[in-house]
């Protein structure tokens, strides 16, 4: 018999959360893109085990089209974090309170 | 959970993957070396790729290794070595006080709040509530086939709009890197 699918979802909890402490204390643009990804497969374990648990493929589906948008996201982030080092040669996201209101 | 009541080989393998998910995730983010942090981040992806094996997920435990640790950590790697792989964030110092203090409390809670929402719901007991309209999740051999028919005819019109997505990403990203014209009679081009 398999790992009850519980294992799993706590697995994906605990790496939910070591990410998003990552983004909130960590200043480099860079790594906060990093623990993004992090969360972003801790939802996508959710997903797998979930189909898995329930039988229906919609959620290895939906871990496709959320690594499609990862890929995407990343792309566009990056040169994003590339731009503005241009611009300030610096990733520290405390330096950039230009768009402050 | 009683341990003994599942088999040796998931257990193992479970173990195997998680162990590589949360020391890769806290690599991640300690390491002060952005490369370390990046190669901290493959073990990770390594780690939910094991697990997705585990759960049957085939295809997708190989995009993970393709696009993941193929693509995105390269990418990664690229930006890191452009901007200078010397640059070093800080950890030991904390800008703004209390504020990983109130992260961890933040974190903590949420973290209890899912552990909680999953121990008390009934789903994650083992009770099948696939709704009428999901297809049925073949088991034994891969699932390649069965998850491409529904990506081409469940969610064709989804996967379209990520073909579209893509070529905006591109477009996007490449018209962010581009250098810019500078104007050349200043002479002292950075």
């Amino acid at each position: 018999m398999n790992v009850p699918a519980a294992w799993y979802l706590v697995l994906a909890a605990l790496l939910f959360g070591v990410g998003a402490f990552g983004l909130l204390t960590r200043r480099s643009a860079l790594i906060m893109f990093m623990c993004i990804e992090l969360m972003l497969n801790a939802v996508n374990l959710t997903f797998v085990t979930f189909s898995r648990t329930l039988g229906d493929i919609g959620g290895q589906a939906i871990v496709f089209f959320v690594m499609v948008v990862a890929a995407a996201e990343v792309t566009v982030g990056l040169g994003i974090v590339v731009a503005v080092f241009r611009r300030r040669s610096s990733t520290s996201v405390d330096e950039l309170s230009e768009l402050r209101g | 959970m009683i341990a003994g009541a599942y088999a040796l080989p998931s257990i193992v393998v479970f173990a195997t993957s998680a162990l590589l998910v949360l020391v890769g995730a806290v690599g991640v983010i300690a390491a002060q070396n952005p490369v370390h942090s990046a190669l901290s981040l493959i073990m990770t992806l390594f780690g939910v790729a094991v697990a997705f094996v585990a759960q049957s997920a085939d295809f997708l435990a190989a995009v993970q290794i393709i696009v993941y640790a193929g693509a995105i950590v390269v990418l990664f790697l690229f930006v890191i070595m452009f901007l200078g792989v010397d640059r070093r964030d800080p950890v030991r110092v904390e800008p703004l006080v209390g504020q990983r203090a109130f992260a961890a409390v933040g974190v903590l809670i949420t973290v209890a709040g899912l552990i909680t929402l999953m121990a008390r719901s009934h789903w994650v007991s083992g009770a099948i509530s696939v709704s009428s309209g999901g297809t049925a999740l073949a088991t034994g051999q891969g699932n390649v086939k069965q998850l491409g028919t529904a990506v081409f005819t469940t969610y064709l019109f989804a996967f379209e709009a990520t073909a579209a997505l893509l070529i905006i990403a591109v477009v996007g990203a490449v018209l962010l890197a581009r250098r810019e014209r500078v104007v050349e009679n200043e002479g002292s081009d950075a």
